[in-house]
């Protein structure tokens, strides 16, 4: 399809503003550049984007079960909620926000019941900016105490890639851990890790293949006795808000991704918000400004010297945060464990459904998500994850997550949430089996899938090596 | 109370029993007992949409909304076409993931490569990345960019935004950058302390925070005889009628995109843009997408140069960045295609022209501007009493300038009307 640049035409403009009803002047030395912005009518536009919009899969447009990213239905209250005009036109600088300090401080409130935290920054935009920040937490708080050599964050090899590349962008050194066979953190191998150099760990419970680690209680206690700090990963708390909180299975501090958990839409990868939470000892720590309430009066009250200092301009992705707490205010306090079990029921029967014929890696029960391995099917005919992954594009499906977690070989993970019906994990589930035939039979179809889709497979290798990263405009 | 959970009491029944559960509760059984939340989590009880939407209404109408903004600060108030809302709010957009599947989410990997093209046309640069989280760690993650090993000093001038300095400070403390801030004259920066000895880059911002147009040529030739690399921070409407960051020399530029269509909003979402030469290309944090094509050789997008990420590199990776602000790059694309580049000069130069106009004005009615320097849209004004000042203007439902050391920073856009300038002066002077 063509470019904007393609369908642009010299001359054509959209009117949109009036003369200039003051006296014109311009400054000295001024831009000599051509700006080659494409010159479009407001048809052109619309018609191009619509084009786009088709060419774009989202939740609205099926089953998208991509795991550990929560894909859930994103209700049109909390959009309503974000575009009403009292926060759109609010300056971050302005005096007379007693709405937005409010919303903030409750929304706090809430978060930090459901995590059981002590208190919450809503700085951090995305999860990897929340666990950057957590992390920082954790380093100022050796810091502080003089423990200068713990400079080493332990993280299971299960974890999200986010997790060490963040280690590392605070200067801490990464330990990978092995996982035990039975998919958790192996006890004997985080003891030996833990020593006189732990910073901390970071642990994500559900882990990345849907199973909740029981020993966590023992985990956060061998990590505490060796002077580490605990970090809660909350991309997958929605499997268990409100049935279990991290702050009670000895977390020191948190994140969330309120566009997984809580909601909010992903809009193409971003803007999301990654919510820091931590217990009380680590709150003097935390960066922007602390909301206070007194008297029903709210205001904006600098940090100390000991704050880590600031992540983001301002107060975070605020318009994110009001459409969380619009979920919240629905949800209420038994929503909140109902979307849980929920699913986490939905998961479980997905599952069942898929299992006699699919190899799951969950044995037993699963959380929100779990994890099928193509590896056999891919030794005895070369169809892979990937393939099956191409395949369900062409059922109106959104693939799982491909090749993650780490530890499983062709792995496919799959996160139904709860916002599906029966209806449609039944027909989801006919359509897995369909292709797990239709591998076997003809596996040539799926190498070559998907076949229904605006473009076939990708030539990723040419993008890599001979980059073109913006129209050329022949020049 | 609503949880959006679709499954009847009857279906969740037939899905337990089908997966061989006797019970909901069996289904946390490796949760052990005692970790178990017990008792209700304090929060409201859940409640119907109509009122959530009363709630959520009356939190809005505690929020002062101004018929006139006069401030910036970071923040500013540009025009959006009615376009933008309408497209960007298209439920595909919303609601897609990043565009990991590349077959179904074409749409979305084009509108971020034209994107990308759109602000290397602005910044004059060669590549463009696919968004960070706002100007301030667009600026920290540029300066990340150029680490070595060996050497850690950064310049940094004095007239950046104040929410820069400090998230600079937090990122790049973190790192063990040593953070050399030049220091203002007559609100430019003085770039004499550059002396270039074991230091890696130099960080401007045009106009800077004061609204002064720095020498930002001066500043390039500096930092380049001195080995430095040169990033620019730049308002993307100053950049369409000041020299563009490639034109003042600068090897990356960088900013806050929030005035290409995105609304105050309280201070977010934003949007930071990140570009570069073609050289650093592979040091650029973040999504990139790449056009390539299909096994039919038709045109197609893809995320690429994914070897820097954090998906595939972990802790080698150039940055941790997963979910950046796409929508937000979306956004700025809808308005500069609707804005056109004539349509983004004009505003530029209405930008400048009331800016202008309000400063000589507000100088008649006594409030002289602090430096001498030329300005773009934001100037600081001296003034004795700015608090009382912009409390009396809010009583006219007019939100004042920023008050700053030493009196207050003014911003006018091409939003303001001669007759609002007009109105805020007689205030002043009321």
């Amino acid at each position: 399809m063509k470019t904007l640049f393609e369908r642009s035409v010299t001359g054509r403009h959209c009117t949109i503003l009036p003369a200039c009803d003051v006296p014109e002047c311009t400054p000295e030395i001024t831009r000599k550049s051509e700006m080659r912005l494409p010159e479009l009518s407001e048809t052109d536009i619309s018609r191009h984007y619509t084009e786009l919009a088709k060419q774009t899969f989202g939740v609205n447009d099926g089953f998208y079960p991509l795991g550990s990213c929560t894909m859930k239905y994103n209700p049109k209250i909390n959009e309503t909620a974000a575009a009403l005009p009292g926060f759109k036109n609010i300056h971050p600088t302005q005096d007379h926000v007693q709405g937005c300090l409010e919303l903030l401080h409750t929304a706090e409130e809430y978060l930090c019941e459901i995590t059981g935290m002590d208190a919450m920054t809503f700085q951090p935009a995305a999860g990897a900016h929340g666990e950057m920040t957590g992390l920082l937490l954790i380093k100022r708080y050796h810091e502080l105490k003089g423990n200068t050599q713990r400079n080493k964050i332990i993280v299971p090899d299960s974890a999200h890639g986010t997790n060490p590349a963040s280690s590392a962008m605070c200067g801490f050194t990464v330990i990978n851990i092995p996982s035990a066979p039975d998919g958790c953190v192996d006890l004997d191998k985080l003891r030996e890790a833990c020593g006189e150099d732990t910073a901390g760990l970071m642990l994500t419970n559900p882990n990345t293949l849907g199973i909740f680690d029981k020993n966590i209680s023992e985990i956060t206690k061998i990590v505490h006795e060796a002077g580490g700090l605990c970090y809660y990963d909350g991309a997958n708390l929605n499997a268990v808000m409100g049935i279990v909180r991290p702050g009670d299975m000895g977390f020191d501090c948190i994140h969330l991704n309120l566009h997984k958990s809580f909601s909010t839409p992903h809009g193409g990868g971003g803007p999301g918000s990654g919510p820091v939470g931590c217990k009380a000892f680590l709150e003097p720590y935390l960066p922007g400004e602390r909301i206070v309430e007194k008297d029903g009066e709210y205001a904006l009250d600098p940090r100390g010297a000991e704050s880590i200092g600031a992540v983001r301009g301002f107060h975070g992705n605020f318009l994110v945060v009001v459409k969380a707490f619009t979920y919240l205010l629905t949800l209420g306090r038994e929503g909140v464990p109902e979307v849980a079990k929920n699913a986490v029921l939905n998961a479980n029967y997905l599952k069942h459904l898929l299992e006699t014929t699919y190899d799951v890696t969950n044995k037993g029960i699963c959380m929100h998500e779990f994890v099928i391995t193509m590896e056999e099917m891919k030794k005895i005919n070369g169809v892979s994850a990937m393939d099956i992954a191409k395949a369900l594009q062409d059922y109106g499906i959104h693939p799982p997550t491909m090749y993650f977690p780490l530890n499983v070989h062709e792995a496919l993970m799959v996160e139904p949430t709860e916002t599906e019906t029966k209806e449609t994990l039944d027909e989801v589930a006919k359509i897995f089996l369909e292709l797990h035939a239709k591998a076997l039979e003809d596996p040539e179809y799926l190498h070559s899938a998907p076949h229904h889709s605006a473009i076939t497979r990708p030539d990723e290798v040419t993008a890599a090596r001979k980059p073109v990263l913006r129209f050329p405009f022949n020049d | 109370m609503g949880s959006y959970v679709p499954s009847t009491a009857k279906q969740r029944e037939e899905m337990l029993k089908a997966a061989g559960f006797s019970s909901a509760d069996e289904l946390y059984r490796d949760v052990p007992e005692d970790l178990k939340f017990k008792g209700e989590l304090k929060l409201p009880a859940g409640k119907s949409e109509l009122e959530v939407d009363r709630i959520i209404r009356a939190l809005a109408a505690k929020n002062k909304e101004y018929l006139s903004i006069f401030r910036g600060a970071g923040a500013y108030n540009h025009y959006i076409p009615a376009i933008v809302g309408s497209v960007v709010n298209k439920e595909e957009f919303v609601t897609a993931y990043t565009p990991y599947q590349a077959e179904i989410s074409q749409g979305v990997l084009q509108s971020i490569f034209e994107y990308q093209t759109m602000i290397c046309e602005l910044t004059g640069m060669d590549v463009a990345n696919a968004s960070v989280y706002d100007g301030c760690v667009a600026a920290a993650e540029a300066i990340s960019m150029c680490r070595s090993p060996k050497k850690r000093k950064v310049y940094v001038s004095a007239g950046i935004h104040p929410d820069t300095m400090k998230v600079i400070n937090t990122y790049c403390g973190t790192a063990g950058d040593e953070i050399v801030v030049l220091p203002l004259k007559d609100g430019k920066t003085d770039f004499s302390a550059v002396d270039g000895e074991g230091a890696v880059c130099l960080y401007l911002q045009q106009p800077n925070f004061y609204g002064v147009i720095e020498d930002a040529e001066e500043a390039g030739k500096i930092a380049h005889e001195k080995g430095l690399t040169y990033i620019l921070s730049m308002d993307p409407f100053a950049m369409c009628l000041l020299p563009s960051p490639a034109e003042y020399g600068a090897d990356i530029a960088v900013g806050e995109g929030q005035p290409l269509g995105m609304p105050l909003s309280f201070g977010g979402p934003y949007l930071g843009f990140m570009a570069c030469k073609e050289k650093q290309m592979r040091k650029l944090p973040g999504r990139i997408v790449g056009e390539t094509v299909d096994t039919e050789g038709r045109r197609a997008f893809v995320l690429t140069l994914q070897a820097r990420e954090q998906h595939i590199r972990r802790e080698k990776a150039s940055s941790n960045i997963c979910s950046n602000e796409a929508h937000c790059a979306l956004t700025a694309s809808v308005y500069l295609s609707a804005m056109g580049p004539e349509g983004m000069k004009e505003a530029a130069r209405q930008c400048y022209a009331k800016a202008h106009y309000l400063a000589a004005e507000l100088e008649k009615a006594g409030l002289k501007r602090c430096y001498e320097a030329d300005f773009f849209n934001e100037f600081v004004t001296a003034c004795d009493d700015p608090e009382a000042l912009v409390k009396k203007l809010d009583e006219k439902g007019i939100l004042g300038g920023l008050p700053v050391e030493g009196g207050i920073l003014w911003c006018a856009t091409e939003a303001n009307t001669k007759d609002e300038i007009d109105t805020l002066v007689k205030e002043v002077c009321a």
